[in-house]
C-alpha cells in the first residue's frame, strides 16, 4: 500500500513516473550489461573486467542530465572506468561495450586495444577514459578552460573515485578550477565506495568528507550525498549542473556508492553483499505501487535477452588484424622512416 | 636577427595571428616575466599557471580535445619527469581511442646543460621523450629552425614535444627569419620587454612570415665524404664548429647532420650519408645507457653494417645520477668540444 506522501515532499513524485521508469529500464540495462560483461571475463570470452556495478543510481541520474554533443558549447566528459550507465543513458548502445569486452576490430572506442570501459566518444565529447588513475582531473581542466573562455552553458565534468582523491590531479583539479586569474566550470564528481582496490578508505583517508576539500576555497559549494538513490543523486546533480552552467564556478559532489563486484577481476568480481541501488528504487517504486513484481521481471527478462543477443552476435565478429597496430600511431601514418621490425 | 628565444617568440606570435593559438602558458610564461628564458614575452595570449607541471599538461591535453591549438610550457625539462604519465595521454590518446581523437598540442621545455645548472637545470630527456611512442619531438639548434620548427609543431595534429636547448637560447644563426629585422639591437628594441616596469608595454611585432621546417626532416649543416656526424640540440654547432675546424686543417670532411626532429628521424638522410661516409659518429649530451643514439646505432649495424669502414661510434654523456655543479664536474660528465674533436679525429683515422 502506497504511503501518503504530499507531491512536493516525495522527490519521486516530483521527478515523475515517465522519468523514474526510464531511470530503472537504464539501471537495469546497466547492471545486466556489466554481469555479462564479468561473465565474459571468467569464460575466457575477454579478459581483465572493471566496470560499475553498484553506480547504476547515480550515473544514470547523470547520463540523462548530460548536454550531449561535440565541442565546447555541449558537456564534456572526463569519465572513469566504471561509467557504463552514464554512456546507456546517453544513448550508447550495449553491443558497443560487449565489443570493447572481447576486443574485436569492430570496438568503437578503441578498435580492440583497451579493457572494456574504456569510451572514447568524440560526437558527445566523452574524452578517452584511461585506465591511469585520477588523470582525468587534470584533463578536466583543459576542456574547463576552453568553457571558461566560450559564451556557453556548456560544463566539464569529472567523475572519479574516492580512492583517487589523494592523489595530485584531485588537487589540481580543486586549485585550478577556483584560481581566480579563470574559474572553471567544473563539475568534479567522487564516487565514494570506501575502498582503493583492497584498501579501506577510512585506513588512508583522515578527511571527515571529500567534499569538505571545498572549505579551502571561497564559495565553491560541497555537497555529499547517497549515490545509492536515484532521486536523491537526480536532484543533487540537477542543482550542482545549474550552479556549474550560471555561476561558471566549479562544484564538487561526492556520491556514496556501493561497489558490488569488488575492484575489477583482479580481486575476484564476486557479489558482494552491500546496499544493491536497483533492488532498493525497485522496492521504492512498489512500495508507491507504481510497479509490480512481474512488470519488474519483465524488465530484466527483456534486458537480458537483449544484452544475450548482442552478445551472440558479437562472438561471431572478427578480431582486429595485427597489423592494425600501426594505424593511428600518428595521425597523418606512419612516417617510411619508422622503426616496424620490433629489432634487428 | 633574432636569437633563438626570440625566434621561438616570433613563431609563437605568428601562431597567434595566423594559426589560430589562443592559449600559450605555463609557469611565469604571461607577464611580467614572459618566460624564464623570454620565450613568451609580450605575447597576447600567454598566461601564468599555477607552478603544478601535472595540471599545465592536463590543461593542454583537455585543451586539445576541446579543439585549441595550445602551447604549454614545463620551465625545465628537468621539472618534467613529474607529469610521465599524462605525457603519455598526450601521446597515445590518438591511438587508445582508435583515431578518434586528435591531440594537436606542443609543449615546449628547455633541455641540456651548459648554463652551470647543476642538477636539476641540466637534464637531457632525449631517451624517455622518444619512448613516448605517438609523440613527436623536435629540439633545434638555429634561430631559424627553431622558428620552422615551431610553426611545424603548432599545424600539427599530433602532440609535439619541442625540446629548447638551454645554452643556445641566446645564440644567433646566420639565416634570417622571413619579415624579420637584420638589425639586432632593433628587433631588441621592438620586441624585447624593458627592465623594471613593464606594464605599459608593448611589443612592435615585425611583420615574420611563414617558414616551415618540416618535422621528420634533418638538416645537413655542413657536407663532407670522410665522415658523418649525426647530432641535434646543443651539440650541433658544437660538431659543426670542430668539422668545418678539422676540414681547414686538412685532417678530413666531415658531413654533420642536425637531425632537428628526434620523431620522426631522417633515417634516409643518416643513411645516404653512412653509406657515402662509411665512418659515422652519434653525437648527444645525454647519458650513455639507454641513449637515443645508441637505437640509431643500432639501426645502422642492422642496415648498414656492410658499409661501414669502421666500427660506429656513440659520444654521449656519462652516467652519472646528475651533473655537478663545479664545472670540472660538469666538462667532466657531459661532452664539451675537445672530447668531440678526439672522437672525430679518432673515427677519421682508424684504418679502414
Amino acid at each position: 500500500m502506497a504511503e501518503k506522501t504530499s507531491v512536493a515532499a516525495d522527490p519521486y513524485e516530483l521527478l515523475g513516473r515517465d522519468t523514474l521508469f526510464r531511470v530503472h529500464e537504464l539501471m537495469v540495462k546497466a547492471r545486466v550489461l556489466e554481469e555479462r560483461l564479468i561473465k565474459m571475463s571468467k569464460s575466457g570470452d575477454g579478459f581483465f573486467w572493471i566496470g560499475g556495478p553498484g553506480e547504476e543510481a547515480f550515473n544514470v541520474a547523470l547520463g540523462l542530465q548530460v548536454k550531449k554533443g561535440r565541442g565546447v558549447e555541449n558537456d564534456f566528459l572526463h569519465l572513469h572506468y566504471r561509467s557504463s550507465a552514464i554512456l546507456l543513458a546517453m544513448g550508447a548502445k550495449p553491443i558497443d561495450t560487449l565489443r570493447q569486452m572481447r576486443t574485436v576490430a569492430g570496438d568503437p572506442y578503441s578498435k580492440g586495444r583497451n579493457f572494456v570501459n574504456h569510451y572514447a566518444v568524440p560526437e558527445w565529447n566523452v574524452v578517452p577514459v584511461s585506465p591511469t588513475i585520477e588523470t582525468q582531473y587534470s584533463t578536466a581542466i583543459g576542456t574547463g578552460i576552453a568553457q571558461a573562455r566560450a559564451k556557453t552553458d556548456a560544463i566539464t565534468i569529472v567523475n572519479g573515485g574516492d580512492g583517487g582523491t589523494a592523489e595530485g590531479d584531485f588537487h589540481s583539479c580543486l586549485v585550478w578550477s577556483n584560481r581566480p586569474a579563470l574559474p572553471l566550470p567544473v563539475l568534479m564528481i567522487v564516487i565514494n565506495n570506501g575502498y582503493a582496490i583492497s584498501t579501506p578508505s577510512r585506513d588512508q583517508h583522515g578527511e571527515r568528507r571529500i567534499s569538505d576539500w571545498t572549505k579551502a576555497f571561497d564559495g565553491m559549494p560541497g555537497r555529499t550525498v547517497n549515490g545509492n538513490d536515484p532521486v536523491e543523486s537526480y536532484f543533487a546533480i540537477k542543482e550542482a549542473m545549474a550552479y556549474c552552467r550560471k555561476s561558471r564556478r566549479p562544484y564538487l559532489l561526492e556520491a556514496l556508492a556501493s561497489r558490488l563486484y569488488g575492484h575489477s577481476s583482479s580481486s575476484g568480481a564476486n557479489r558482494i553483499p552491500e546496499a544493491d541501488c536497483i533492488k532498493e528504487f525497485e522496492s521504492q517504486l512498489m512500495r508507491r505501487g507504481w510497479m509490480d513484481q512481474q512488470s519488474l521481471e519483465q524488465i530484466w527478462q527483456r534486458n537480458m535477452e537483449e544484452i544475450d543477443a548482442a552478445h551472440q552476435q558479437v562472438k561471431q565478429e572478427p578480431f582486429p588484424a595485427p597489423e592494425s597496430a600501426w594505424e593511428d600511431v600518428f595521425s597523418s601514418g606512419l612516417p617510411d622512416s619508422y622503426p616496424t621490425k620490433g629489432g634487428s | 636577427m633574432a636569437n633563438m628565444a626570440q625566434a621561438i617568440r616570433l613563431a609563437l606570435h605568428y601562431g597567434e595571428e595566423h594559426l589560430g593559438v589562443k592559449e600559450i602558458f605555463g609557469e611565469d610564461v604571461g607577464p611580467p616575466l614572459g618566460g624564464v628564458f623570454t620565450a613568451t614575452q609580450g605575447l597576447k595570449t600567454a598566461w601564468n599557471s599555477p607552478l603544478d607541471e601535472r595540471g599545465i599538461m592536463g590543461a593542454a591535453l583537455g585543451l586539445a580535445w576541446a579543439g585549441s591549438r595550445p602551447v604549454a610550457e614545463i620551465q625545465f625539462v628537468d621539472y618534467i619527469f613529474n607529469t610521465l604519465d599524462l605525457l603519455k595521454l598526450c601521446a597515445n590518446s590518438t591511438w587508445c581511442s582508435g583515431g578518434k581523437f586528435k591531440t594537436p598540442l606542443v609543449v615546449m621545455t628547455p633541455t641540456g646543460s651548459g648554463i652551470h645548472g647543476s642538477i636539476y637545470h641540466s637534464h637531457s630527456f632525449d631517451s624517455v621523450a622518444t619512448k613516448l611512442h605517438g609523440m613527436k619531438v623536435v629540439c633545434p639548434s638555429t634561430p631559424i629552425d627553431a622558428y620552422g620548427l615551431m610553426i611545424a609543431a603548432i599545424k600539427d595534429d599530433d602532440p609535439v614535444l619541442y625540446l629548447k636547448p638551454k645554452a643556445l637560447l641566446r645564440s644567433r644563426g646566420e639565416e634570417l627569419i622571413p619579415g624579420e629585422l637584420a638589425d639586432e639591437k632593433e628587433l631588441r628594441g621592438m620586441i624585447d620587454a624593458p627592465i623594471g616596469d613593464r606594464s605599459k608595454w608593448k611589443p612592435r611585432w615585425p611583420e615574420v612570415k611563414e617558414h616551415l621546417v618540416p618535422i621528420g626532416k634533418a638538416r645537413i649543416s655542413k657536407a663532407g665524404a670522410d665522415a658523418t656526424v649525426v647530432t641535434h640540440g646543443r651539440m650541433a654547432p658544437i660538431a659543426l664548429e670542430v668539422a668545418k675546424e678539422l676540414a681547414a686543417a686538412g685532417e678530413g670532411d666531415v658531413e654533420v647532420i642536425d637531425m632537428r626532429s628526434l620523431i620522426p628521424y631522417d633515417w634516409q638522410a643518416i643513411k645516404e650519408s653512412i653509406r657515402k661516409t662509411g665512418r659515422v659518429l652519434f653525437l648527444n649530451e645525454e647519458t650513455e645507457i639507454s641513449n637515443f643514439g645508441e637505437h640509431l646505432f643500432r639501426r645502422t649495424v642492422d642496415e648498414l653494417f656492410y658499409e661501414l669502414k669502421v666500427r660506429p661510434r656513440l659520444l654521449a654523456g656519462k652516467a652519472t645520477p646528475g651533473v655537478g655543479l663545479s664545472p670540472g664536474l660538469e666538462y667532466f660528465s657531459v661532452p664539451q668540444k675537445t672530447d668531440v674533436e678526439r672522437s672525430l679525429r679518432d673515427l677519421l683515422s682508424e684504418p679502414a
